[in-house]
């Protein structure tokens, strides 16, 4: 088999994996080609490419998800090679097929493997006979709410539903009882049909304590697979991995090497080639039970890079040029610990909401040994509500586990961002609990933990809002008249006559809201330096990341980024009048339900109409018993954060 | 170019006493200050916030631009005038920066007698007026006032300069493109009406300010008719009804965020224009004037000790340097802004008065800004300079102060005594603004030449009628006399009439000039003829 030509790159996707990919693209020399949706324009992975092509759309499904713009756009632009990232058309054995037919390289498994791997119910039979251990479920075709209640009889709740052609959370739900089955049934079908395509569900037992524990596979088209060691995402929310880390805390070599090699066996049965993943869930015995396998590249996939010092995008384009894996079993290497953080634009404190808006700060943390950081955003970016709301990724590799926590954790200190709320202090939480210290991993961290990851929003004590108005004044751009240059009353000094200069500002925080009197009697002990606001006390200087951009001061105090803005009265007082009782939209989305009618009696705690964002399904529910009185929206509108929808009368109390 | 090298030694035993003397009266001066700031006291601070109003000061706060300067005048106003403590004269006056706009604010204390109009709080208000008139500098009025204080009604009703006067301004202000902005934030009756009703944009705040010309127990007595203020003025009544007002306001915070937003549509120009630099700190510090004045009053000091501690660079180009040399002329920069600076540096004489004058039409002729530093006790006596026509020099430096158009401004560091205050641009020869140090002492002559010269008249009058007239007679005589020359010519007194514009430390000399100077640039600096000078 000759070599095939690969000089240029197109790739699939966008956001931090396609940064990622045309990265290792580059330093190949190839030339990278960047897809864009209409919105994407002028987002990083499309400045950073070589060639940009516009597919056009907002929607995944009119940009990214369509295949024939896809090629179309390889041809265009000349790429002889598609790498899909993460997502999206990544494991649709169409895509890889469509690719073949074009006569292009697809740079992932072959179509008959993502076909095998596709269908979790066909994949689990096909693992059977392999020997790889399986969890009990059902995962046949008959997809009607009698079968699934017999099933889920027949393995014992607690259950877990989960989308045939799915992955990453979305369709996914778990049942605690029967009488819960229906409405999570007909919720996560909707979800897998509008994230997918594909409704078809499975549903299996729901493990008790687990951890999930994947192993990396890497197989070339000459037959050789090797396992590039484990990595523990255990840390999830709502089946979404938050925290990744290679190698798996405590897991012994044996275990390792079972594990692995039964990865092996199973990509192996499919006919493997590139990178997969397999995932299994590991139970407190050390018993292991393969739950799928991910036929792409991993989001988490720089953990496994961390510890053996591997490209695996380098390789991935390697194999699909033919060439041989470069090591054996025994060279791979596993050095140090490496552990990874997502970072997504959501609301912690309001049920992970995924936040949108613009990128008024991104800093991220700066370079340095060990430290990596995957990004798809730069400052000035705006997150569309059309996409998944992540950000990046940042990764810290050390020595060991505690070493690498705590570069994570530096690194979370030095990243600032404002313009949208994001996980950053809820990361910076899990990684400074005692319990992940100790590495007691599993699947029931989050929940568990709840308590502490996700406190109550306390008040801000008045020390903070002495630097915050110290900060924002000293960081308030001065005006100048264009017919008075140098006027002296260009200063923020406060000046009064006689008595001490005084400075005066209401701020506003969040919901909290202070009003902040600056008495410059004797030197201020807060001193802003650049983007440092220094603060003396007894001798020690300490120093908080304090940041300006426009109207917005945004000010580091105890691990957290608060963004400080002046109080707008004129704006008060105009929220305050309108819409009093109004049900608003708690992001930019689409109705796909409106369950009420005007008119209607309704308790509190009513689903009252279903918004869909970032391709998840949000219920805006009546937050007190009452009356419909208007309803602002039907079926099928685009509406945007903060728009009311349904107007509700009485019972407030 | 001239830079003033200073021959003081801060160092020396002479200096910490200056210092220490002068350090004093600005204490004092502080202390004073901080009670005046206190308004109406605890008490009815606490009764007016509990009603959800901010305080006056506060107020003030929220409408400025944040950390904006507030060159406040007539702090001392009413302060131990009328047998009962009136602090501030019941309304703060002052100019601050809205929006990058520098407008006149004047705010009712109502903790202060509810804010009624004391007479000097009628002739506060009208300074406050005749500032913004001069400088061209928009008035944003605080309203909160239960009016004319009743019992002195003959003294703040019926004359020229008293309440009508302030109708009047607002008209004629108006009438020339001076904005007119009231805030109504209280009680606003009778002919307070007329404040939000002849503004150019009234503002009101709900279920707070109300505005009539006669309140529910007038309307009662007169016919009969029940109605609660609110229903008779509220903010309802005048933003939905009688169109009295323009903008409704939840709050006191959202009235003046309002008014922010008036100040930022009014498209405002300065329309004076300096050739300006960019500012430097003079080459000494601020705080050395302490040390440069003499804690005996007596003592003479080099007035250039002075302007080193002001200029920009402490550059200072010196006019006629040898010629008239007890008035020091020259040209310098402050905060950036060229300025002409007459300071006395002795007694004036005949060239020293034509020096000035000559001087003064330099600075017409150019366009620039006068600095008058007064330390003087007056023009030189005697047959031999009466010989020599000090009246007509000394008018021609008067006739120069008079009609010089340019913006003036006065700083009395020491002395002003007599014709001196006239020829030095005294309050009658309208300097933008008119300040005192601490130390400061104003009279028509000084104390000790006062009680000489009535003693001199009783001992010719006891000599004609034969009367003994001893030393003890004479001392009897004089020590009242010295007594109330001293206690009239204090600033504090001076202060408290609105002879001047405040009582200011001298540290802060610097600083409120340049203030006052960018202020004063809203107005357009005018071209000046002078009457005839005799020759």
């Amino acid at each position: 088999m000759s070599r095939p030509t690969l000089t240029t790159l197109l790739v699939a996707n966008r956001g931090e994996i396609a940064c990622r990919v045309m990265r290792t693209a580059k330093a190949l020399g190839l030339t990278t080609v960047a897809v864009h949706s209409a919105v994407d324009r002028e987002a990083r992975h499309s400045r950073e490419a070589d060639i940009r092509v516009d597919l056009g759309g907002a929607k995944a499904a009119e940009s990214y998800l369509d295949i024939a713009k896809l090629i179309a756009a390889a041809k265009a632009s000349g790429a002889q090679a598609i790498h899909p990232g993460y997502g999206f058309l990544s494991e649709n054995a169409g895509f890889a097929r469509a690719i073949e037919e074009a006569g292009l390289i697809f740079l992932g498994p072959p179509a008959s493997a993502i076909e095998a791997m596709g269908s979790k119910s066909a994949a689990k039979a096909l693992m059977e006979t392999a020997g790889v251990p399986l969890v009990p479920g059902y995962h046949g075709e008959a997809q009607d709410l009698e079968t699934f209640r017999a099933a889920a009889e027949k393995i014992g709740y607690p259950v877990l539903l989960k989308a045939t052609a799915g992955g990453g959370g979305k369709g996914m739900k778990v049942v605690e009882q029967e009488s819960q089955l229906g409405e999570a049934l007909a919720s996560a079908q909707r979800e897998a049909l509008s994230s997918f395509g594909d409704a078809r569900m499975l549903v299996e037992k729901y493990v008790l304590k687990p951890r999930h524990v994947e192993i990396q596979v890497f197989a070339d088209q000459h037959g050789n697979c090797l396992y590039l060691n484990e990595r523990d995402c255990s840390i999830q929310r709502r089946h979404q991995k938050v925290v990744e880390e290679a190698p798996a805390p405590g897991l012994s070599v044996e275990q390792r090497q079972a594990m692995g090699e039964a990865a092996v066996r199973a990509a192996q049965a499919i006919g493997y080639v590139g990178a997969g993943t397999v995932e299994f869930l590991l139970d407190a015995r050390g018993e292991f039970f393969f739950m799928e396998m991910n036929t792409r590249l991993q989001v988490e996939h720089p953990v496994t890079e961390a510890i053996t010092g591997l490209d695996l995008v380098a390789w991935q384009i390697r194999v699909a040029c033919g060439e041989p894996l470069p090591i054996t079993q025994a060279q791979v290497p596993l050095n140090g610990h490496a552990i990874e953080v997502r970072l997504y634009a959501e609301d912690p404190a309001n049920d992970f909401l995924p936040a949108t808006g613009k990128l008024t700060l991104y800093r991220e943390s700066a370079p340095g040994a060990g430290r990596r950081v995957d990004s798809g955003v730069s400052e000035g970016d705006s997150i569309s509500p059309y996409y998944d709301p992540m950000l990046g990724k940042l990764i810290a590799w050390g020595e060991n586990r505690e070493q690498a926590r705590l570069r994570l954790l530096a690194m979370l200190d030095e990243f600032a961002i404002g313009g949208l709320k994001t996980n950053i202090a809820f990361l910076r939480r899990i990684l400074a609990h005692p319990a992940f210290a100790e590495a007691e991993l599993d699947t029931g961290f989050i929940p568990r933990y709840q308590a502490q990851l996700l406190p109550e929003a306390s008040t801000l004590p008045a020390e903070f809002w002495q630097a915050a108005a110290e900060a924002f004044i000293q960081s308030e751009p001065l005006v100048q008249r264009n017919d008075d240059r140098h006027s002296p009353w260009a200063t923020h000094s406060g000046l009064r006559l006689g008595v001490p200069a005084h400075i005066s500002l209401h701020l506003r925080c969040n919901t909290e809201e202070q009003a902040v009197s600056l008495d410059h009697s004797a030197p201020s002990t807060l001193t802003l330096r650049g983007e440092q606001l220094i603060q003396e006390h007894n001798g020690l200087r300490r120093q908080h990341l304090a940041i300006r951009r426009g109207h917005t001061l945004y000010l580091h105090w105890n691990g957290e980024l608060h963004a400080v803005n002046q109080l707008d009265p004129i704006a008060e007082a105009d929220a305050s009048h309108s819409h009093q009782g109004g049900l608003g939209a708690p992001m930019n989305g689409s109705i796909v339900r409106v369950m009420v009618e005007t008119g209607q009696v309704v308790e509190a705690g009513t689903p009252l109409v279903v918004l869909e964002a970032m391709k998840m399904e949000h219920s805006i529910r009546a937050p007190h018993s009452g009356t419909v009185k208007a309803l602002f929206c039907q079926e099928g509108d685009m509406v945007s954060e903060g728009s009311v929808l349904v107007e509700l009368e009485g019972n407030d109390a | 170019m001239a830079i003033l090298h200073s021959q003081i030694n801060p160092r020396s035993a002479e200096f910490a006493h200056n210092s220490a003397a002068m350090l004093e009266q600005v204490q004092a001066l502080r202390t004073l200050l901080a009670q005046v700031h206190q308004g109406g006291g605890a008490k009815a601070q606490e009764r007016h916030t509990s009603r959800g109003k901010l305080l006056p000061r506060e107020r003030i706060d929220r409408l400025l631009d944040p950390g904006s300067p507030f060159l406040e005048i007539g702090q001392l106003a009413a302060h131990a005038v009328y047998g009962e403590e009136v602090p501030a004269a019941g309304v703060i006056a002052g100019i601050g920066r809205i929006e990058g706009v520098e407008c006149m604010i004047v705010a009712n204390d109502a903790t202060v007698k509810g804010g009624s109009y004391y007479p000097l709080t009628v002739k506060k208000h009208l300074r406050a007026q005749a500032i913004a008139l001069q400088n061209r500098l928009p008035c944003i009025y605080l309203v909160d006032s239960g009016g004319a204080n009743l019992p002195r009604q003959d003294e703040v009703f019926p004359d020229r300069e008293h309440f009508g006067r302030i109708f009047f301004n607002q008209a004629n202000m108006s009438a020339i493109g001076i904005p007119q902005i009231a805030v109504v934030m209280g009680s606003c009756t009778a002919g307070g009406a007329y404040v939000p009703a002849m503004a150019d944009e009234a503002i009101m705040v709900r279920q707070q300010a109300t505005i009539f010309l006669a309140g529910p127990p007038l309307v009662k007595a007169a016919t009969g008719e029940v109605v609660s203020a609110e229903d008779l003025g509220g903010a309802d009544v005048h933003c939905k009804t009688s169109g009295v007002a323009d903008h409704y306001a939840d709050n006191d915070e959202h009235a003046l965020a309002i008014a922010r937003r008036c100040v930022a549509n009014l498209n405002w120009h300065k329309l004076g224009t300096l050739q300006q630099r960019m500012p430097i700190a003079p080459l000494y510090d601020a705080e050395e004037l302490y040390g440069v004045v003499p804690a005996d009053a007596k003592q003479p000091f080099d007035v250039r000790e002075v302007i080193a501690r002001l200029v920009d660079g402490s550059v200072f180009d010196e006019f006629k340097a040898l010629f008239g040399t007890t008035l020091v002329c020259g040209f310098a920069h402050l905060h950036g802004y060229p300025i002409a600076i007459l300071a006395n540096n002795g007694i004036l004489f005949a060239e020293a008065a034509q020096k000035g004058a000559h001087f003064i039409e330099l600075a017409c002729q150019r366009g620039i800004p006068l600095l008058f530093l007064q330390n003087i006790t007056g023009f030189m006596v005697g047959q031999k300079y009466e010989a020599g026509g000090i009246a007509k020099h000394g008018a021609k430096l008067v006739t120069a102060v008079a009609c010089a158009q340019v913006p003036k401004f006065t700083v009395i560091i020491g002395g002003s005594f007599g014709a001196g205050n006239y020829g030095m641009c005294g309050r009658a020869y309208d300097p933008r603004f008119l300040w005192m140090w601490p130390n400061a002492r104003i009279g028509v002559m000084g104390a000790e030449q006062a009680a000489g010269v009535l003693a001199q008249v009783k001992r010719e009058q006891s000599e004609r009628s034969g009367q003994p007239f001893s030393a003890d007679d004479e001392a009897r005589l004089k020590q009242p006399i010295l007594d109330q020359y001293e206690h009239q010519g204090h600033p504090y007194y001076s202060s408290a009439r609105l002879w001047d514009d405040g009582v200011i430390d001298p540290a802060q000399t610097r600083d409120v000039l340049g203030l006052a100077l960018s202020a004063a640039l809203n107005a357009p600096i005018e071209q000046s003829r002078f009457g005839i000078f005799r020759m």
